[in-house]
């Protein structure tokens, strides 16, 4: 059999900490102890597989899910899901989950006093294609308040739920719009050190994407773990 | 070409909008082979107060030990039906619950074999990137050799092992912080 190979580690700086006091909620939610440090082996570097029985191919277009178009600015957000060695991951479940155009989240605990959507319920999901593509239209999310810190507004995000090939590669991050004035202030954005690491998260207005008199579209790449130049210790 | 992985995000307290389509209690479902387990558990905070929006994650192999999975290259057999992935947010209070089988034993480092495990991924608001952890089955005699949990100070290790609290049910809770924090791992 030939050897398995792992993954490489994290780069420093480009994950958030656990313990990020400018975001309160951290402070009785992250470990206290350092991760132990463990191999990688057979349980990590595989994970759950979905195909076309899980996903629709409708499910990427949450302008669509209702009786009528929602209020907002249609967009398309586009892009690929690529490995840190920069191959594409393909057929990989890719989900989605935003505002609406308000500001406002369908869902229950979501108090802010900003107008509901009746077509628009804020939910995607969608399988990669053979080249680690992915296409979701949507409309643009609003800016909301929350009660972070003194006058605190979340920028315009979308969140993004990914698996890639293991269950180490599993990621949840969140979008963000270019030049947004928020982004310096949020907390959330600015608890990822390296700068780099965190435009990586704003995605890119894209004119090759955008459909002339209906949407404008953002370019969106994320990257996965890659797998390591050596295969596993003693695999 | 040398990318780095994006940066985690949190799933936030709306996760659910985008994530319960997928909710799985149900790992096994009736028929698919192996000892029956009720896995139920408590996501706790540092006050000790239940998580009511987290997100539980598991990932495991099936009764002969081999992961529904193209890499998983083992001569054993795969039980159709089964992906071996459950997901359930957390309730108000915390509480999670799953219905399993127990997984055969998988090899680890140096072909050597692992003890029964379920891996498991926990998402929540007010955490910045997801961790991992593992749960072991109480009374396993592979669990002394595990090659894992071997790696973990003896003094935590029993945090990594459910408790029976009936035939068939086992308790595992997750303790973000304080005397009995929960073991998490860097993989």
């Amino acid at each position: 059999m030939s050897p398995l190979h792992g993954y490489r580690k994290y780069r420093p700086r480009t994950q958030p900490a656990y313990d990020y006091p400018p975001y309160a909620s951290t402070a009785k939610r992250h470990p206290t102890q350092p991760l132990v440090i463990v191999p990688q082996t057979l349980s990590e570097i595989t994970g759950p597989v979905f195909g076309h029985a899980d996903v629709k191919p409708t499910d990427n277009d949450l302008t669509r899910q209702h009786k009528g178009e929602p209020i907002g600015e249609r967009i398309i957000v586009s892009g690929r899901v690529l490995d840190e060695n920069g191959r594409p991951v393909p057929h990989t479940l890719v989900e989605v989950w935003q505002a609406n155009a308000a500001g406002r989240y369908l869902h229950k605990t979501d108090q802010h006093d900003a107008p509901l959507d009746p077509n628009f319920s804020g939910a995607g999901r969608t399988l990669t294609d053979a080249r680690g593509r992915y296409r979701f239209v949507t409309v643009r999310p609003g800016e909301y308040p929350w009660r972070n810190h003194y006058n605190a507004w979340r920028p315009a995000h979308i969140h993004f739920s990914l698996f890639g090939r293991a269950f180490l590669t599993r990621l949840v991050t969140q979008m963000y719009f270019p030049g947004d004035p928020l982004l310096p202030l949020d907390p959330m954005y600015m608890s990822i050190a390296d700068e780099k690491a965190r435009r990586r998260l704003v995605s890119q207005f894209d004119l090759e994407n955008t459909v002339p008199e209906h949407a404008l579209a953002y370019r969106f790449d994320i990257v996965l773990r890659g797998r390591a130049a050596t295969p596993m210790e003693h695999s | 070409m040398k990318l780095f992985a994006s940066g985690s995000q949190t799933v936030g307290p709306y996760l659910h909008i985008g994530l319960t389509w997928l909710n799985t209690d149900r790992i096994a479902r009736p028929g698919v082979k192996g000892e029956r387990v009720t896995l139920q558990g408590r996501l706790l905070d540092g006050d000790g107060v239940g998580v009511g929006d987290g997100l539980v994650e598991i990932w495991q192999a099936n009764a002969a030990g081999k992961y529904a999975h193209p890499e998983d290259r083992q001569k054993k057999p795969v039980q159709k039906g089964f992906r071996g992935f459950g997901r359930m947010p957390t309730d108000a209070k915390g509480h999670f619950r799953f219905s399993t089988i127990k997984p055969g034993p998988v090899p680890g480092p140096a072909g050597k074999l692992q003890a029964p495990h379920l891996s498991v991924t926990v998402f929540m608001r007010g955490l910045l990137k997801h961790l991992s952890t593992r749960i072991y089955f109480p009374g396993d005699a592979a669990n002394a050799h595990d090659p894992v949990l071997k790696r973990v100070p003896a003094a935590r290790r029993a945090t990594l092992i459910a408790k029976r609290k009936a035939r068939g049910v086992l308790e595992w809770n997750i303790v973000l912080q304080g005397k009995d924090e929960t073991v998490f791992f860097g993989v």
